[in-house]
């Protein structure tokens, strides 16, 4: 008997501590603090109409209860160094930007899955009134959620579906590509380039296509080529993909994943890479070139400043690049000539100013077809379609044909 | 030719992960107890590891801390099973999680470090022959070691008295301990030599594979290591074949996508997964075969009477 009650007091004390570890995770989210924002929307604004009137009715909102409080919904770890990190930071400098006008809080490796609505809901019901939801994945959970919570305004990132508290914006990551593409068509040896593509949608067929173009616009003769993971982080594949690119011939490699693995992997090889998203220099001196950075900042800044001057509107899609500063190519090493250096700093100006485009036709894609004419300039809804390689970059987009 | 050298040499390399974690995994099952924390565990071992690399620059007591740190994980793993009999996969799925949790938080501040650069590793003579030079003798001294230790851990449970003793207390602890083992003993002796082997696997995929931390970075390589163990049937040469088989067909699948092959990369994408289970599957499709080799008592408790 007394074995017996030990017994089952031991196992009531194991469940019991998993359930503790259990709590323990839930409560880091929670955090309640029950700011009774009470019926604050009367919803007499039809929000589906002029979006102004959004805006005008929520404005005294914000400004009755205290700091706007915003969250930030991440899909890796902001240790991540690179996709996540980036958003991180320009949270941070939100923070510095807006001291106590604003509260910011975030929820990492939230899952491009349901999960994802149910992190929304919450941040919601803790009184969160601006919500960014940082990965493609979460459209439709936040498109669901936005329409039952007219008050609360959503932004999400790479999305193409809007509402009028829900905006998408983006940054020109292929600018950014482009960039890092003519340095890579100036420094490799074996002509073969080598990119680890994530998962095969329109932004990463298009940041391929534009590294391509940027290596084909100083060496013709480069060809690209192309390893998925279909994953967004996961850095032992990242490595596995970038080595078998090594062992194919490429030796410039590009990532359009969140880790530093392949920059790494090249490191390690004695080839090059380069950052994205993140200034990933640190990671590898000898191996890195130049690193595409996003700042999202700039346009964190913007949006959060309409919110707090009710002047935000919704249904908006908003995609920056250069010239507003949210994409940049950093770090050049001093391995890459001068020359080189230059013609970036061209590229880069031109961007600036407008008068360089990156998709502008003759443009044919690799199985012949002309894509963009010349003298045409592909549009923003081009660019947001695009499922097919440019020609130099080898193989198919997976799927393409089936649309 | 130089590919197919350059694919044996990555095969080897990836599957030298899996291999170290899956056979520490097998020690530990073979005891009877199966610890689901393996995840969590290469996780601690890997920061533990990094962080070392990253203060002594020495690779070698990187792996020590790894296998310290795997080898504490599982002994506390191991004291709440045996001892306190708590449920072994309730007990292993929340070190997994905690694991997983724990090394995030202590490797917040080792996300920017790096380690110095590394030199590639050769044997001398045999590593400038053509075709085998490449593929077999250009790696790193722990791919070598992986393949001793499967020899050693056969020898040692086939042919050894200890080994012996360790089968019979998997196979009925009730029978081990009427004849005067210390079951209990032997089995968190058992657990803990499982924990610092996933230790030195965690710590050679941040220190050698991917030269880098982040957290969550072994990316779901322990449970592949927990399934291979079932499915090699807690044979030590199957485990180090299925290690192999996993990891060349994870390079094959990438080298043929960036040859422009036409196949759809989801699907090449699962092909590892599906190629290592059919032919574990196949070669262990005995149905007596996987009765005896799988430890009679694996996740029951003991209570020694």
């Amino acid at each position: 008997m007394n074995r017996l009650s030990k017994r089952s007091f031991v196992q009531l004390a194991g469940w019991g501590s998993l359930a503790a570890i259990a709590m323990l995770a839930g409560c880091s989210k929670e955090e309640k603090t029950t700011t009774t924002t009470a019926p604050e929307s009367t919803t007499t604004t039809t929000t589906t109409t002029s979006s102004t009137t959004v805006g005008a009715a929520s404005a005294p909102a914000t400004a009755a209860s205290g700091p706007l409080k915003i969250a930030f919904a991440y899909v890796g770890p902001v240790g991540d160094g690179g996709w996540t990190f980036a958003h991180d930071n320009a949270r941070k400098a939100l923070e510095k930007e807006f001291g106590d006008k604003i509260q910011t809080s975030f929820v990492e490796k939230v899952p491009e899955a349901a999960d994802a609505e149910r992190v929304f809901r919450d941040m919601a019901s803790q009184g969160n009134k601006l919500i960014f939801g940082t990965t493609f994945g979460y459209m439709e959970p936040m498109l669901k959620v936005a329409a039952d919570l007219p008050d609360v305004k959503f932004e999400h990132a790479t999305g193409y579906k809007t509402l009028p508290n829900m905006n998408v914006y983006d940054s020109r990551t292929y600018q950014g590509a482009y960039m890092a593409g003519v340095i890579a068509g100036g420094m490799t040896k074996t002509n073969t380039l080598g990119v680890v593509g994530s998962v095969p949608i329109p932004e990463v067929v298009r940041n391929i296509n534009s590294f391509t173009l940027g290596a084909q616009s100083v060496n013709p003769k480069v060809k690209t080529r192309v390893v998925w993971v279909n994953e967004w982080f996961n850095p032992p594949k990242e490595t596995e993909a970038a080595q078998s690119l090594i062992n194919g011939g490429a030796d410039v490699l590009m990532q359009n994943t969140d880790s530093s693995a392949v920059l790494q992997t090249a490191g390690k090889a004695g080839k090059y890479a380069f950052g994205w998203d993140s200034d990933m220099t640190a990671y590898a001196p000898n191996a890195h070139l130049a690193s595409a950075v996003i700042n999202w900042a700039p346009y964190y800044i913007k949006t959060t400043r309409d919110a707090l001057d009710g002047t935000w509107k919704g249904n908006q899609h908003t995609w920056w690049g250069v010239k507003e500063g949210a994409i940049d190519l950093v770090s050049i090493s001093d391995k890459v000539p001068a020359e080189l250096k230059e013609k970036v700093e061209k590229v880069k100006a031109g961007l600036k100013d407008g008068s360089f485009e990156i998709w502008k036709g003759p443009i044919t894609s690799n199985d012949g077809k002309e894509v963009v004419a010349s003298g045409t300039t592909a549009d923003d809804k081009f660019l947001g379609g695009i499922n097919f390689f440019v020609k130099g970059v080898e193989g198919k987009v997976p799927g393409a044909d089936k649309k | 030719m130089e590919q197919i050298a350059l694919l044996v040499a990555a095969t080897l390399n990836s599957g030298t992960v899996l291999a170290f974690a899956a056979l520490g995994l097998l020690i530990n099952e073979r005891s009877g107890i199966v610890n689901l924390g393996a995840e969590g565990t290469m996780l601690v071992a890997a920061i533990a590891g990094f962080a070392t690399a990253v203060h002594t620059g020495n690779d070698w007591l990187a792996f020590g801390a790894g296998a310290m740190a795997g080898a504490a994980l599982a002994a506390a793993f191991g004291v709440l099973v045996i001892w306190l009999n708590t449920n072994q996969y309730a007990t292993g799925l929340a070190l997994s999680l905690f694991g997983a949790g724990f090394s995030a938080f202590v490797g917040i501040g080792y996300t920017q470090e790096k380690l110095g650069e590394q030199h590639a590793f050769r044997i001398p003579g045999l590593a400038d022959l053509p075709f085998v030079g490449p593929a077999f003798f250009r790696q790193h001294p722990m791919v070598y070691l992986a393949i001793a230790l499967t020899i050693a851990i056969a020898w040692f449970l086939y042919r050894s008295r200890a080994g012996l003793v360790l089968r019979a207390v998997g196979e009925s602890p009730e029978s081990a301990h009427a004849l005067g083992y210390p079951v209990r003993r032997i089995r968190l002796a058992a657990v803990v030599v499982g924990g610092a082997l996933c230790g030195v696997a965690g710590a050679y995929i941040s220190v050698v594979y991917t030269h880098l931390w982040v957290e969550g970075m072994t990316a779901g390589k322990g449970w592949i290591a927990l399934a291979l163990t079932t499915f090699a049937t807690w044979r030590p040469a199957r485990v180090l074949l299925g290690a192999y088989l996993f990891g060349g067909v994870t390079m094959l699948q990438l080298q043929l996508q960036g040859q422009g092959v036409q196949v759809s990369t989801q699907f090449l994408t699962m092909l590892p997964y599906l190629a290592t289970i059919v032919v574990l599957v196949l070669i262990s499709r005995n149905a007596t075969f996987i009765r005896v080799n799988m430890p009679a008592s694996m996740g029951k408790p003991f209570f020694p009477q």
